[in-house]
């Protein structure tokens, strides 16, 4: 592994850690529900993009998999919070 | 060879610091702007262009080191470019639901993202 991808890695994984703990204080602080269902929409892209990173940093493609599988469960359930807003039940 | 592969990881290191910042831009837009209608754009920075470039570096990364081009990373942003808009106009449908005026034509809740605010509902 080349050294500028080792920098260049470690300098993505610090930023995309403060883009999460931004969406944790956001989760955290409110005001309103929607606001919270919006940050954790938003922490899990950003989870995602840490595991790309990880996925560059180690040379493996099984990361790839895991950022799909969050991409495509973080979308259910986001539309199911905004389902519980709108009608109170996620199943009716 | 070795020389031609560490100059050419320069090129998805770029992309993916550029991805990371446009990811925290978003993330701030986030924790910055005022309202909660105002406050649902920012993140779409990050699940847009951030996704796009990040799976790309994957691409190119996987292209200079590695034996098999990582094809299913793009499946990435294509998942995600589909599934944002979907969920976050659900999410906006059930704010305007909640802030729909009342029986008097009052609408009580409709300023609670601001500032001085009465609290949460």
């Amino acid at each position: 592994m080349s050294s500028v991808l080792a920098w260049s890695t470690a300098v993505a994984l610090l930023v995309l850690n403060l883009a999460m703990a931004c969406a944790v204080f956001r989760m955290l602080r409110g005001p309103r529900a929607q606001d919270r269902i919006a940050a954790s929409d938003n922490l899990y892209v950003n989870a995602m993009l840490v595991l790309m990173t990880l996925g560059i940093r180690s040379s493996s493609a099984v990361y790839y998999d895991g950022a799909l599988i969050i991409a495509v469960l973080g979308f259910a359930g986001t539309v199911a919070f905004a389902k519980f807003l709108l009608r109170g039940g996620v199943i009716e | 060879m070795n020389g031609a592969k560490e100059w050419a990881a320069a090129l998805p290191a770029v992309l993916l610091c550029a991805g990371a910042v446009f990811a925290l831009i978003g993330s701030l837009g986030l924790v910055r702007l005022g309202t909660f209608y105002e406050r649902v754009h920012a993140p779409t920075l990050g699940t847009t262009l951030a996704t796009a470039l990040i799976s790309l570096a994957a691409l190119i990364h996987s292209i200079i080191f590695e034996t098999s081009p990582a094809l299913h990373a793009l499946l990435i942003p294509v998942a995600v470019t589909l599934s944002t808009p979907v969920s976050l106009i659900i999410l906006v449908r059930a704010s305007v639901f909640r802030d729909r005026p009342d029986l008097f034509g009052r609408n009580a809740i409709a300023d609670l993202g601001r500032k001085g605010a009465p609290p949460e509902l």
